[in-house]
Parts: structure tokens; sequence; C-alpha cells
């Protein structure tokens, strides 16, 4: 685990640990849990519902209420459906969300604010819009929006593919740590904004200060930049990534206007970043 | 820029900047997060893994890569938010793309495992 620095060598010390800016080890946190790679062979998490997919369900949300709505998926899931269409969302809040599981859902209509997030595992489809912070902080599974979405979308994504047909408002992926968010037309601005890891793949265009203040990760763009944000900078293409981006952009039929071989890369001028235990030893000196 | 040097933080304590060297620790990944998965590499068992999840790439998987945690090859779990090492009698590739792939299939074992941490969690704290 983690040692914190919390040992007694003084008022000013105590005083440094009261105000959080003691020195964290940041070595040493190895979880010491050896794992046999002769391990029996799962390829779901044990909680799962066994699910199979040519099973397969629908329901009329018309007359229910989120909870409602997900407490049915869960229900269905439970008696081993593994497709499931939900008709009528009615572009009801929190939808579809907290699946940890493997399952094809589809959504004939509109979702409303924060659809689909805390998903690990299910490909959902959607056939309408989707409101704010859509699939924010999905795990793994894919999402894929036929139109088009609002702002904060993939808010904090760890993994798995995020695609928009359309058009997607502000802040696209602000704080993304991993996944690939897809963009078929355009985004709005600070797209990518604290953007740790992860790829984001922008067909359009993209407004004001891209990819403002990110630590790591890769952006790519179709269309026109209108100004990138403090410490993005250009990056350079390589084949790996070409073949990458075709077989991606390919699994879900999008193709740039401007060709995929001419995608302009985005990265982090890594200027900013400060994860280090020597500023909080400084801070301490000035109590 | 990461070092073409695969054993670098095996061997190494990989410190390069005066900086890293100041403060003792490496400061950023120590690895290229942003390196893509070759997928002709990819071993039969993540094949597997896909068909059965209904993906047609690695998906979440794109993101694991083998790192190093004290001098030892090891991958990061982010379900129990620290690193698991790799067994010591396992022999590595000579290149980043092939220690991906074993990182991955290391990392879906451990997590579908009935030992796994996160299920004495689930066990104790779910509410539902």
């Amino acid at each position: 685990m983690a040692g914190v620095g919390h040992k007694s060598h003084g008022k000013r010390h105590d005083k440094s640990h009261d105000m959080g800016l003691h020195a964290e080890q940041l070595t040493g946190r190895t979880q010491q849990r050896f794992f046999s790679a002769a391990e029996e062979e799962n390829f779901t998490y044990p909680w799962a519902y066994d699910v199979d997919f040519d099973k397969t369900a629908e329901f009329d949300a018309e007359e229910m209420d989120s909870s409602a709505i997900n407490l049915k998926i869960r229900e269905l899931m439970q008696s081993g459906h593994g497709t499931i269409t939900v008709k009528n969302p009615r572009a009801k809040h929190g939808v579809g969300v907290g699946i940890l599981n493997r399952l094809n859902l589809k959504f004939e209509g509109s979702l409303g604010y924060f659809g689909c997030g805390l998903v690990d595992g299910p490909n959902i489809h959607i056939s309408g819009r989707v409101g704010w912070s859509c699939a924010e902080n999905m795990m793994a599974g894919k999402v894929v929006i036929d139109k088009n979405a609002g702002s904060t979308f993939g808010a904090a994504i760890r993994g798995g593919d995020l695609v928009c047909r359309g058009d997607v408002g502000s802040r696209t992926g602000i704080d993304q740590k991993g996944g690939t968010i897809i963009v078929g037309g355009r985004t709005g601005a600070f797209s990518g904004f604290m953007m740790q890891r992860g790829r984001m793949i922008i067909c359009g265009d993209a407004s004001k200060s891209l990819g403002d203040s990110m630590y790591d990760g890769t952006i790519y763009v179709g269309g026109q930049v209108e100004d990138l944000g403090v410490d993005c900078v250009p990056g350079e293409m390589n084949d790996t990534e070409l073949k990458w981006l075709k077989t991606k952009l390919g699994m879900y039929g999008i193709e740039p206007a401007c060709g995929i071989e001419n995608l302009k890369k985005f990265v982090s001028g890594k200027q900013l970043w400060n994860y280090d235990n020597l500023e909080p030893a400084e801070k301490k000196l000035v109590l | 820029m990461m070092s073409n040097d695969v054993d670098k933080f095996i061997e190494s304590d990989g410190l390069d900047t005066g900086r890293e060297k100041d403060i003792g620790q490496h400061i950023g990944y120590r690895y290229d997060v942003n390196l893509v998965p070759d997928m002709e590499r990819c071993p039969a068992f993540l094949k597997k893994y896909m068909e059965i999840m209904g993906w047609d790439d690695l998906n979440w998987l794109e993101d694991v890569h083998m790192g190093y945690e004290e001098n030892r090859p090891a991958v990061f779990d982010r379900n129990i938010n620290g690193w698991v090492q790799v067994p010591q009698e396992m022999k590595l590739p000579d290149n980043q793309q092939d220690r991906d792939m074993i990182a991955r299939q290391l990392l879906v074992k451990f997590q579908m495992a009935k030992s796994h941490p996160l299920v004495e969690l689930m066990n104790a704290y779910k509410k539902f």
C-alpha cells in the first residue's frame, strides 16, 4: 500500500499534514497479490449474469420512470436476456446506467442527462440524441449514438468506445482517462480538457481551446481547429496508428471528409506534469 | 519520449531528467500510454474474450500496457487501483507490443477470477 508520510517531526510537519501538504510516497504501491497464469479461464466477472445474446426482449418505457427502466433491464439480464430493446425512452435522465455485464442494449429514441454512465461491458445503441454527460465514467463496452450529443460527452471515460455520429457540445472527453471517443461531426470548446490518456477522434471541426491542460492521450481532428488549449501541441502520426484508425473508424462505418490519412494529430506538450513530492516539500518550508 | 529499451525500468531506476534525479522518482507514466495495439499480435485467448463480449477489437484493453513497479514487470488493475506483478517465472518477449498482449491476458484472468479482491468488496458492500 502507499506509504503516506505522517510521522511526528514537530509542529511544522503536523501542520502541513493537516493541510494536506504531506509528501505522498509514490513508489511501493504494489498490491502484493500474485496471480497464476494457469488460472481457470473466465471471460466475465464472477458476479455477472449469464446472458445469451440470442435471447431477446423488448419493453415500452413510455410510462416508466428512470429507476423502473433500470430495474427492468436488470431483471431481464437476471433471466438470461442478452439483447434488450427499450422503446420510447422519452429523453429520461440516468437511464441505462451501472450495467456491469455483457449485453446488447438498444434504445429506440433519445436519452436525457447521464445516460449509460458507469457501464462496464455492454454494447449500447441509441437511435436518437443524448443529453449531457453521456457515458460518463464508462469502463468498457461500446456506446453508439446515431444523432447529436450534449456537453461533457464521455466525461472521465476510462475505457471502451463512445461514438456519436452527429455533433457534440463542449468539453467532450473532459478528464478522459482512457478509451476512445469518436465524433462523426463537430465538437465544442474545450474538448479534451484535462485529458489524461485515451484517444479522441473528431472527424469535423473542433472549437476553441482543444486539449486544454491535457496531460497525455491523443486527439485526432479531421476538420478545422479554432485554436489549441494550453499544453496541446501537434504530434506526428505513425503507421501503427494509421492502421488502428482505419480499423476503428471502419468498425463504425465512419470516415472523415478529409480522409483518414489526413487527420491531424495533437498530443500533450507535457509542460504541466507536476506529479512529484517536491512541491509539497517546498510548500512546507514556507509554513 | 520513451526510450526504446523495453527493459529500461527493470534494469535501472529510469530517471532521466535532472528534476527526476532530484526527487528520486520518475515523472509521468513509465510506458507509452499512447501506443495503440498491433492486432496481428493478438493471442487466441484475447480473440475469444472479444468474441464473448461482442467486440471487434480489444476495447478497454487497448489502454492496458505492461508497466513496471519496483523494477518488476507488472500490470495496473484499475479495479483495485494497484499494480499486480507478473509471475516471476514468466519470460518476457523483447518488444512492448507483445508484452502488452501478455499484460492484457493476465489482467483479464485476474479480474475475472473468483479470488479477485473486488469480489469480496462486492459481497461486503453492494447495496442491491
